[in-house]
């Protein structure tokens, strides 16, 4: 067996040992049900509740608030990017800005979403848009900063126009950074919903979770939460796939 | 000459620069307040006044000390237990290799998820606030020490070999001086994510806090005091990630 072969089974073992472990301490009350139900108890309150279409609505919910913040914050992000790479001064100037955005919990500013938009899906995509836009904006300068100068020296070698170096030379070459970007993007958008549903919302997975914890049901809890948590990880893990493609791909060139 | 004039412009543009950002900030605000108005937010003049009120109150500081200490607590555990399990992972190259993807696919979920089981498992009050802050604050650090030391020129750790170093002195002597920037780093990170759980945590279920405060404000429609919060936590998340980064870029290598 190969060392990485041999890590990977760890690993799986690893992880495999941690959820049997759970599953015995749950099943023998060293952890007292009410707080934790066992892990195979979450995984059918799980697959009944996705099966019986009982908690579709709030996928939607949810999914449709992420999926737009995440694509309006990519495709702005995207645009002020690299709208602020062409004016360095106007970068300067915002530097500090970007370098200290992360650091102010964005969603002490969602009460006033709600405020201002009403109890709606609305402050939900913008906090969300809030949260993930900087990180694309971020992403873009980085990827820009990073095309090697002889890549642009041989689009005007080619006598390229600035918009066939953009398509053909620069974009590609940002594509990495990109999809850093992108990844982020997605990811800080779903933290942004779930996270605006708990504090105040009318619907979605953040609210059922929410709703069932008020009301001690723990099965509805815990059944959403491992719901979100997969799908979070297998999406991620397939951004991940795909970014480990394409870079293996860009290094045999 | 232009050596010391240089320096001197580029400061003068920054300062120049800072005090225009901050006018198009205030611009925006001023704008979002004519466009709602005072049902959904404070003008930037009234709420600098109302928050000037609120510090010089006795009852605001009694919630500023309960987030500052779950804070605090929450930021010193993740830090100790980051830092140790970092250089941990990072000496016994096998467990680090096994450890390292898992934690990359923790610190991606979105953790603000598990709340709920924080304040089954601990309870409403500091130590819920205290674990969901380390959770998300433990991981970067983690992260950023482990590889620190994966990267650490082999020859650090033979000099300590050689000078028969006890594995204690190795790690206190040679290895955390060795990682202290990516310590730095990963605290620097950690500290933001730290702060945005526990501001979260009472936002979501608590009677104390900076963060109960601002949604208290919500649900007894005084505009003034979450709007003026909102502001406090803003300013004070600035200013100390403004000194963390400074911090940072002193001790990162040349």
């Amino acid at each position: 067996m190969t060392r990485s072969a041999r890590v990977r089974w760890t690993r799986v073992a690893v992880v495999g040992g941690c959820i049997l472990l759970l599953e015995l301490f749950c099943r023998t009350h060293v952890i007292n049900p009410l707080t934790l139900i066992p892990p195979s108890e979450m995984f059918v309150a799980m697959v009944q509740m996705v099966v019986s279409g009982e908690i579709t609505d709030d996928i939607i919910h949810t999914f449709s608030a992420v999926g737009i913040a995440a694509c309006l914050s990519v495709v702005i992000g995207f645009a002020a990017g690299a709208a602020v790479h062409a004016m360095p001064r106007v970068r300067r100037a915002i530097a500090p800005l970007l370098a200290s955005y992360y650091a102010v919990p964005v969603f002490v500013f969602y009460p006033l979403l709600v405020a201002l938009f009403g109890l709606t899906m609305l402050p939900l995509i913008v906090i969300a848009f809030i949260a993930a836009v900087p990180a694309m904006v971020i992403a873009t300068l980085t990827g820009l900063d990073r095309v090697p100068r002889v890549l642009r020296k041989v689009a005007r070698v080619h006598r390229m126009g600035p918009l066939r170096t953009g398509l053909l030379v620069v974009l590609p070459a940002t594509l990495p950074s990109l999809c850093n970007g992108i990844k982020l993007c997605l990811a800080y958008a779903f933290i942004g919903v779930i996270a605006g549903e708990f504090i105040l919302s009318s619907g979605g997975l953040g609210y059922g979770i929410a709703y069932a914890y008020e009301s001690f049901e723990n099965r509805a809890m815990y059944g959403r939460m491992l719901f979100v948590l997969l799908t979070a990880t297998i999406v991620n893990g397939l951004l991940h796939a795909w970014e480990v493609r394409m870079n293996a791909r860009r290094g045999r060139i | 000459m232009s050596a010391s004039v240089q320096p001197r412009r580029r400061l003068r543009t920054g300062i120049t620069d800072a005090i225009a950002m901050t006018l198009v900030v205030l611009a925006i605000w001023e704008g979002l307040f004519a466009y709602a108005g005072d049902v959904a937010i404070t003008s930037p003049l009234a709420t600098f006044r109302y928050a000037a009120t609120l510090l010089g109150s006795a009852t605001f500081w009694p919630h500023v000390a309960a987030t500052m200490l779950a804070f605090a607590y929450a930021l010193l555990i993740s830090a100790v237990a980051g830092v140790a399990l970092g250089l941990w992972l990072g000496l016994r190259r096998i467990a680090g290799d096994v450890a390292e993807p898992m934690l990359v696919a923790l610190y991606t979920i979105p953790k603000v998820t598990l709340y709920p089981v924080m304040l089954l498992a601990f309870g409403l009050g500091l130590s819920a606030k205290v674990a969901f802050g380390v959770i998300h604050g433990m991981i970067p650090i983690v992260l950023f020490t482990l590889g620190a030391v994966k990267t650490l020129p082999p020859v650090y750790l033979r000099s300590a070999r050689a000078m028969r170093l006890t594995s204690l002195q190795t790690g206190w002597r040679v290895l955390l001086p060795a990682v202290l920037p990516e310590v730095v780093s990963g605290l620097h990170i950690g500290f933001s994510v730290t702060l945005l759980g526990v501001l979260i945590g009472e936002m979501f279920a608590s009677q104390r806090g900076l963060g109960f405060l601002i949604i208290n404000g919500i649900s007894s429609h005084n505009v003034r005091l979450t709007t003026a919060v909102t502001l406090l936590v803003m300013l004070f998340a600035i200013g100390a990630n403004g000194l963390l980064l400074a911090l940072d870029r002193h001790l990162q290598p040349a």
